[in-house]
């Protein structure tokens, strides 16, 4: 009887044991990415309340906007492969072509931001802000601006990580588990968008 | 070893594949003459499976020990669905207002 207790002991929460058999960055990770999951569906489920609650919820995108999103998908979907293959370069230990992959993520990455920023300017010029719209519903932009710009932030933060991942990587600071991690945020990013883009932009296309 | 690596590749481009696909069916959906309603349940439908996609290949969670997703995936999954609580009360504000 004694022995089967000092077994359990052994195998899995004893210490020394790893039940997860991950390492501890990327169980941070996880659990990071666990409770920003639940920031963005507050995000996500604030926007569709508001959406659901209002009679005359405005449909400010037309054709072209709805093309430059899909484009901005498209960008963040190719990132999120080169930094697959990044990941799978620096398992095999090569580094160089790692860091390249990096870069091939980062400018992925950078054209996403530069599409977001520029739809927002012509959204502002047209008169969508924060705090009003000529459609009368100034919910509309609260909750468009706050939803999308806390995306955008952590796409430049994922922008600012992949840039010192891959300096520290060429500099052999760091190791391909750390690029793993990194990736796996990267991967987060993508996939919050793949909400955004059919709740916010295909259901409010002008037809 | 490199014949296992090549297969990868193809599997994660196949996948990329399939991610761009699904992008361009939701785009066609939204233009199509459907209730909001149909058009947001397949629309999420099709999204969740896009997130399973780069959840279970991208992220890797698929080839993790099931230890760590059965962590991950019931907890997030039950706190969303705590919040789909404030949906009623939307309903009852859109009534109000009409």
């Amino acid at each position: 009887m004694a022995e089967v207790v000092s077994d359990t002991r052994v195998s899995a929460w004893g210490g020394g044991g790893s039940p997860y058999a991950v390492s501890s960055n990327k169980l941070g990770m996880w659990l990071f990415l666990m409770s920003d999951t639940l920031t963005f569906t507050a995000f996500l489920i604030a926007y569709s309340y508001l959406r659901l609650s209002n009679v005359e919820w405005p449909r400010p995108f037309g054709g072209f906007n709805i093309f430059m999103a899909t484009v901005m998908t498209f960008c963040l979907l190719s990132s999120s492969l080169t930094m697959v293959l990044a990941v799978a370069a620096a398992k095999r230990q090569e580094m160089r072509r790692a860091v390249i992959w990096i870069m091939a993520t980062i400018t992925g990455g950078l054209l996403f931001m530069i599409l977001h920023i520029n739809e927002w300017l012509e959204l502002i010029h047209e008169g969508v802000t924060p705090f009003g719209n000529p459609w009368g519903v100034p919910l509309f932009g609260a909750s468009f601006f706050t939803l999308t710009g806390l995306h955008m932030t952590h796409v430049t933060g994922g922008v600012v990580y992949l840039a010192i991942v891959a300096y520290g990587l060429g500099k052999g600071k760091y190791n391909a588990d750390d690029v793993e991690v990194s990736g796996l945020y990267w991967h987060f990013v993508d996939l919050v968008w793949m909400f955004i883009f059919p709740m916010v932009y295909l259901l409010s296309n002008q037809m | 070893m490199s014949s296992d690596h090549d297969n990868n590749n193809k599997l994660i481009m196949m996948v990329w594949s399939a991610l761009l696909i699904l992008t361009v069916v939701e785009v066609l959906l939204a233009y199509q003459s459907l209730s909001v309603t149909l058009m947001l349940g397949l629309l999420l439908l099709l999204s969740f499976g896009k997130t399973g996609l780069i959840v279970a290949y991208f992220m890797h969670l698929r080839y993790e020990r099931s230890s760590l997703v059965l962590t991950i995936i019931p907890a997030v999954a039950f706190c969303i669905a705590m919040m789909f609580i404030v949906f009623p009360d939307g309903l009852r504000l859109l009534e109000f207002r009409q």
